[in-house]
């Protein structure tokens, strides 16, 4: 067993225990970094020196005999799209390649307060429009499962780094499926919270309505530690919602008898690959061995969620992604005439393909004529899928599914087909469009690939999300596989 | 159907200069997408209300109080382009 494959909270036993320092630890993971990125791909950016100045702070008060929170000093990466005051963040795009951010993200300094040292930033698909990472305007992510697959994404960096032992956990951020996916093609813990129950000020904006930052970590009990750190109420996002943060560690119980288990029949149906199926049908089985009533249901708006959530991102996508306009901050296209040229070529150039087509196809669906045909349209089916999951939580405190379809694929099988690249959320965007918390751990592998599980919860009810995953996590061992980079 | 002379105006109201390539790549994905987009029309929601937020959220205010501000050289720190203290843009009239 290397330090590098621990979690977070072995490391914070060795840390209070004085057998290994926060400096050393984090001088550890960027060994780390060293040796296995350059197959990889995680990082586009490394904070070395400023993890290792707060990695001493810790230190410190370790030596003073200070009680320390159970991420300080733990080498933490952030997605490329949460803002780090004066560290490069790009959002994974050239118009945003040199852009030093003057504040922090409200989690970047919710974990810093914890103590936690931010180690880098990672790899993701060009302003989170994607599933591969083949979006990112810099590189593509590797699996480190198979280097010849995605990681998955957008938040394929992040993903990657926690798997690869490159990072101990990790935030990303998920509008349809970009942290979920990624968790379940790289074999981590990924978990998109309840909408508004953690801070969006300083995540660059992809699709209001339905972004939200959440944790990456190597098991269910780290997970709760960060959700724990970065959650609660910001006056700096009006979406933010006032509620008081649970301790979620309180929920990690190796317990789920009486709990009842809905499986969404349409999350079963065709296109699900085999092995797959066969995994997921196993934890069924596990969680009924348990104690757990599991038994099928239905979201019968199912088929509907992939054209109602596109319409809806790539409308908010446009309109946010109206400030990249060379003017007060990233790339400008310096051979312009006008300004309207000066927009116009600052754009086309700044771009990538995948960032167009949704400008552009957003646009559309909010122009003139079209607006009720799509957007108003796609809104009020949101509403009924929405009331789907209502009624389904009227009787079940979670539902369970596969968290994709397939495992990593392989690289340009899908990037030149945009409706098959977005089949790949098929599963996870409903949660986006509800507003739900949603998590994804392992279940299985298909040869040496991970298969992702996916929990989906009530409002708010992370909690019963975190007991179900923990008691999974404690009665299997998908999470302790590590791979071979 | 879109045509390119749809995509034309489209990309000109977002401001994005595109290709001759793009062009066509983009009439064929977008009519690709809409027609996937149609199954919508298949639903029946007359009386349905839209759902543009989850939470229900309404008017959030702050206290009308001066805070902290951007300090104008942080503020101008990334333009690509300033004179004193303005970001500069080609000539606009």
């Amino acid at each position: 067993m290397q330090l590098y494959q621990l979690t977070a909270h072995e490391m914070h036993d060795l840390l209070i225990n004085k057998e290994l320092s926060a400096e050393e630890l984090n001088n550890k993971i960027f060994d780390r970094i060293e040796a296995v990125d350059d197959k990889i791909g995680a990082y586009i950016t490394i904070t070395k020196k400023s993890a290792l100045e707060r990695a001493r702070v810790v230190d410190r008060q370790i030596q003073a005999g200070e009680k320390i929170a159970p991420l300080a000093g733990i080498p933490v990466a952030l997605k490329d799209n949460i803002c780090t005051k004066g560290v490069r963040t790009t959002a994974g795009s050239k118009i945003l390649s040199n852009f030093i951010p003057p504040y922090s993200a409200t989690v970047v300094e919710k974990l810093e307060a914890a103590g936690a040292t931010v180690i880098g930033k990672t790899n993701m698909d060009e302003f989170a429009m994607g599933s591969s990472t083949e979006n990112s305007a810099f590189f593509a992510t590797k699996n480190p499962w198979d280097t010849q697959r995605v990681s998955g994404g957008s938040s394929g960096g992040a993903a990657a780094a926690v798997c690869a032992g490159a990072a101990v956990c990790a935030l990303g951020s998920d509008s349809g499926g970009s942290i979920r996916q990624p968790a379940s093609f790289c074999g981590v813990v990924g978990l998109k919270p309840t909408y508004g129950a953690v801070s969006r000020y300083g995540l660059i904006s992809s699709a209001s309505s339905l972004d939200q930052i959440g944790p990456f970590a190597r098991d269910v009990t780290d997970c709760a530690l960060l959700l724990g750190a970065i959650s609660g109420h910001d006056p700096n996002d009006s979406t933010s919602a006032s509620y008081k943060t649970p301790d979620f560690t309180a929920s990690l119980i190796n317990n789920v008898r009486g709990l009842k288990i809905g499986v969404p029949e349409e999350y079963m149906a065709e296109g699900l690959e085999p092995e797959v199926r066969a995994a997921v049908e196993k934890a069924m089985s596990l969680f009924e061995s348990l104690g757990a009533d599991v038994e099928y249901t239905t979201l019968p708006h199912t088929e509907y969620v992939l054209a109602t959530h596109h319409i809806i991102g790539s409308a908010e996508a446009s309109s946010n992604l109206a400030r990249y306009d060379g003017v007060r901050y990233g790339f400008r296209a310096f051979e312009a005439g006008d300004v309207i040229d000066m927009f116009m070529k600052t754009r086309g150039q700044g771009f990538g393909p995948e960032v167009k087509r949704r400008i552009m196809l957003g646009t559309y669906a909010l122009s003139a004529g079209y607006y009720d045909v799509y957007y108003l349209k796609a809104m009020k089916v949101r509403t009924l899928i929405k009331q789907d999951f209502e009624r389904a939580f009227e009787k079940y405190d979670l539902l369970l599914s596969p968290t994709s379809p397939t495992p990593a694929f392989r690289f340009g099988k899908k990037i030149d087909d945009p409706l098959q690249m977005y089949l790949s959320d098929i599963f996870t965007s409903s949660s986006n469009l509800a507003g739900i918390p949603s998590i994804s751990l392992s279940c299985g592998f298909v040869g040496r690939l991970p298969v992702g599980l996916q929990l989906i919860g009530k409002y708010f009810d992370e909690g019963t999300i975190l007991r179900a995953a923990y008691t999974f996590e404690q009665n299997t061992d998908y999470h302790k596989e590590f791979p071979e980079v | 159907m879109i045509t390119e002379k749809d995509v034309d105006h489209v990309a000109l109201l977002a401001r994005l200069e595109i290709t001759s390539k793009e062009r066509e790549m983009y009439t064929n994905q977008l009519n690709d997408i809409l027609e996937y987009f149609q199954s919508l029309q298949r639903l029946d929601t007359e009386n349905v209300q839209p759902t543009a937020y989850v939470l229900p959220l309404k008017n959030v205010y702050r206290e009308d109080q001066v805070g902290d501000h951007l300090p104008l050289e942080e503020a101008l720190a990334n333009c690509p382009d300033r004179e004193e203290n303005y970001f500069k843009v080609p000539k606009i009239v």
